[in-house]
This record gives C-alpha cells, structure tokens and sequence, in this order.
C-alpha cells in the first residue's frame, strides 16, 4: 500500500510518496532526500545521532514513523549554516574542541539548539548537561560539548540584555 | 521489521472499530512501539494511529479542582505546564527524569502508561520469555537478574515496569479514562497493570480496542504540593531507567504528618503503592526514625527474584530518603538533575 504525505523539509515544501509504511523520518530524509547530515547511529532511540527538530522541537527521528508526520515542519543539520557562514552553536563547537569524530555533532547541534529553544537550562552547566543527556559522544567530547553550549547561551543572554537595556 | 497496514482513524470510535480486530495496535509517538517493532518483539499487523484524534491533546482543569490530562499530551509538555507542576511537582520530576529531551517531546502521556518492559529477555526474541510468547518460560529467571522485580513477581515472570511517570501518579489516586467497544469508563491507574501471576502476558486490565483517552488527578492530590518528591536511583546520573525509585508525598499540619502517600518504581510489573507504610505516618512527626519504620513496612512483603537482594534494602533507603526530601519540602523549581540522590557538581546539594 502506498501513502503519499507532504512535508516542510528545511523551508522547502516536498511531496513524498512513501511506498512502504515502516519508513521512518530518518530513512526518509537520509535514503529518498539525500540529506545524510542526520545520523543513524543505533536507529533504536539510544544514542540521539538522528536529533532534528520537527515543528521546532528536538526529536529522535529514527523513532518517528514517516506516515505518522504528515503536514510537519522538518530543520535538519544541512539548513543550520548560512551559506558559508557557520551558526554560532557550529563555531562554537569547534572553538571548544566539541568533538573528535564527527559522528554524533549533527544529532548535538540539533539537540542543542532544541534545547536552547526550551529555554529550561540557561547558563547552569548542569542543566545544559542534563539537557544534552539523550546525545551520546563516543569520543568523550562532552566537556568541550557543554562549553559550547553555554558559551552560545551566554551570548544569547547577553545580547537579550543589551536589546531589554 | 514485519510489514504492517498503516491506519490514520478520524474519530475515536473509527479508532476503537479499527483496533478491535485481531493483530492491530494503537500507534501514538512510537517511541517504544518502533523500538519493539524493529526488534521483532513486536508483530503487528495493522498500526491504528491516534496522533490526529481531536481533542485528546490539552490539560484542562475540572469544576472539581482536579486535572484532566489528554492522552496525546507530550511528556515535556505536562512536565513543563507551570500550574500542573505546581500542583503536582512529583509527578513533573518523574517526567523529567525519565528517557530524554528528545523522547518527551515525542512520548505521549497515554503511551507511557502502556510502555512495556525493559527486561533484556523480553526484548530477546531468542530468549524464552511468558511475557512475550506464552509458556515459552523465563530466561531472567536464572539469567541476569540484578534489576529484576522484589515485589509481586512469580515464577513466570519476573519483570518490572519500567514508567518513572506512573509512580507518583499511583500515590496521588490517578484515574485512567478508557474509551471502548461498551462507551466510556474509568479506572484506578493502580488497577490498570496487572501482577503476572500464570499470565504474564496480560499485562493491563485493557480489553481489544480499549483507548485510553485521558488521565485524571483528583484535587485533593494537591494537598501534597508542599511536600512531594520523586527519587529515583539508576545506572548513571541521567538518561536510565530506575534501579528503584519512589514517590514520597505528605501534608503535614501542626508538626504532624496528617496524610502520607508512598509509591515505588522499578520494584515489580506494576507501579506499586505502599499503603501499609503511609498508614504507619499518618499522626507522627516527620522524623528519620518514622520514616525508617515505614521505609521497612513498604518492603516488608518483597524477596529477591534472583541476584537483586541489594534491591530490597536499596529500595528502603530510597523510600527513606524521599521521605526525608518531601518532609524538608518541595523546591521552588525541579533541581538540574531531576530526582537524582546526585550532583555532577562536585560538592553542590543536588536539589539546591
């Protein structure tokens, strides 16, 4: 049986037509898209390598059955930039040395910026970890991950000061 | 993963039409459903899915001064309303310890309650498991069986339920709305998971069809708002399912415990309600050597299942210390780590 949805994939409006009903978001995006930014890393809901945002809120999308999201709003890791110009999240984790390998940074990206957009953990590193938590790094990155992350969030507390200021 | 016929119902009772026939499943966020499909553990034939279904996503309060909570309401989303976690802090602390950021957005109250076990051999489909294939026997049994039940469990099944939610929703008198072939009715959600007795596989009380549509919290549940915490002790500080957990909830009136509620997770297949030692709180001071007294009666009936001795007095000093916590008060705002006993902080109180 075949179903056909629509989807917002990064701006830009798709219809898709899912010839099998086991797809899941991150197939989807991945196998019929072509957009491989987000990661299958253990396709179980373990890992959080599959983060995106699906109507502005983080998910794991390994998880997601395609058929179920008709109609959503989809950000991947590949409309993060601008261009060529980094988002600050992805300048900040490099300047902070926020990973090794590589694999799990697009998951990290999207979790962080589901999280910043939560507007739980504000500048408590703790919160911040606890927040990034579903995001697994096998290469250890986390300390350099959570300097990222609270460097972001500081700026963007320090700019809200200056705009109420 | 086995193929399926995927099903998009327009109203309740299309949903209830549909899932009534042999090999169909509701379907709402998937979080656990996707990960069993995918794994083998479990073979639907058709996925009724309910994530459309009108009305079934908001909190309301009730003319009683009660909640009622919509069965598609996303884990974060309770945890997050400010005047529900005001009035009921544990049951948001429970949330917010449980999966992940991303799984509560995606988690539905409804689903939660009806998640299914975490026992390896029941994820194992070469295992023999009663849980999952009917008088196929037990591997747990004599298998890895440290974070098995100590309460309520028999020698078919030694599972446990997995939900950090319904620990505090148990203490505070949850009622479960269903909607099914007969119209609607209610339930206590203590009454809702059954113990597994010689059929494990019966794992609620629910008929073929049944969809539950909301939850309720009675207000008198409010009562311990001052006095509510969920503590819940895992593997690693964050992102792990209970080793033992427990909801501690008091009112407390002149130096005095007027009205007790204790409940434990991780300890059997249901969440598990400790009315003996709440009795045993009502009319004393809110004191360790009481709480010590009742921290013995909640356990009084549990034996081991296997290697998990360790979880019988764990689970005392659990119940010990949420008591210890919800006397000392419900924090202003959930600590960073929720109901965590510790800090990643070096040195920092956990709930400061």
């Amino acid at each position: 049986m075949s179903h056909s949805i629509s989807l917002t994939v990064n701006g830009v409006r798709r219809d898709i037509a899912l010839l099998d009903p086991r797809v899941t978001l991150l197939d989807l995006l991945r196998e019929q898209l072509g957009l491989t930014g987000t990661k299958k890393g253990c396709d179980r809901g373990q890992c959080g390598a599959c983060t995106i945002l699906v109507n502005g809120r983080r998910i794991n999308c390994c998880l997601a059955l395609a058929a179920s999201h008709d109609g959503a709003d989809i950000t991947t890791i590949e409309a993060v930039a601008r261009g060529d110009e980094l988002h600050p999240l992805q300048a900040a984790f490099i300047a902070h040395d926020g990973f090794q390998c590589g694999f799990c940074t697009p998951g990290q990206i999207m979790s962080a910026l589901g999280l910043i957009n939560e507007g739980q953990a504000g500048c408590d590193p703790e919160r911040i970890r606890e927040g990034m938590s579903g995001n697994l790094c096998r290469c250890g990155a986390y300390a350099g991950i959570t300097e990222a992350v609270l460097e972001v969030q500081k700026n963007l507390a320090e700019a809200e000061e200056r705009r109420v200021a | 993963m086995k193929n399926f016929d995927y099903v998009r119902p327009a109203s309740v009772s299309d949903a209830i039409a549909a899932a009534s026939r042999p090999g169909a499943v509701y379907l709402a966020a998937g979080t656990n459903l996707l990960d069993l499909m995918k794994g083998g553990v479990s073979r639907p034939d058709r996925l009724i899915d309910v994530t459309r279904l009108p009305g079934l996503d908001r909190i309301e309060p009730l003319a009683n001064g009660g909640v009622r909570i919509g069965a598609l309401v996303r884990n974060a989303d309770l945890a997050h309303d400010a005047a529900f976690a005001k009035s009921y802090p544990a049951v948001a602390e429970a949330l917010l310890s449980g999966a992940s950021a991303q799984l509560r957005n995606a988690a539905t109250v409804g689903g939660n309650l009806l998640q299914r076990t975490r026992c390896a051999y029941f994820y194992d489909v070469a295992s023999a498991c009663n849980r999952r294939e009917p008088g196929s026997g037990c591997d747990a049994r004599h298998g890895e069986n440290r974070l098995h039940a100590v309460l309520g469990w028999s020698d078919a099944c030694i599972a446990t339920h997995p939900s950090d939610f319904c620990v505090p929703l148990v203490a505070h008198d949850a009622v479960v709305e269903i909607e099914g072939k007969s119209g609607r009715r209610e339930l206590r959600l203590e009454d809702l998971h059954r113990l597994p007795g010689e059929e494990p596989e019966r794992e609620t009380v629910l008929e073929p069809g049944d969809l539950i549509v909301a939850l309720k919290l009675p207000a008198d549940a409010r009562n311990f708002s001052g006095h509510a915490r969920y503590l819940k002790v895992r593997e690693r500080s964050s992102y792990a399912f209970a080793v033992v957990s427990a909801a501690a909830c008091l009112s407390i009136a002149r130096g005095k415990i007027a009205e007790a509620r204790i409940s434990l997770g991780g300890v059997a297949a249901k969440p598990w309600r400790a009315r003996e030692a709440e009795k045993l709180l009502v009319g004393v001071p809110p004191v360790g050597e009481n709480f010590r007294r009742a921290a013995l009666a909640a356990l009084a009936d549990a034996k081991p299942s296997g290697d998990n001795e360790f979880k019988i007095e764990l689970a005392r000093r659990v119940v010990l210390r949420a008591l210890t916590l919800a006397a000392a008060g419900t924090p202003e705002r959930i600590p960073a780590l929720p109901a965590s006993p510790f800090s990643t902080q070096p040195g920092a109180l956990h709930d400061a």
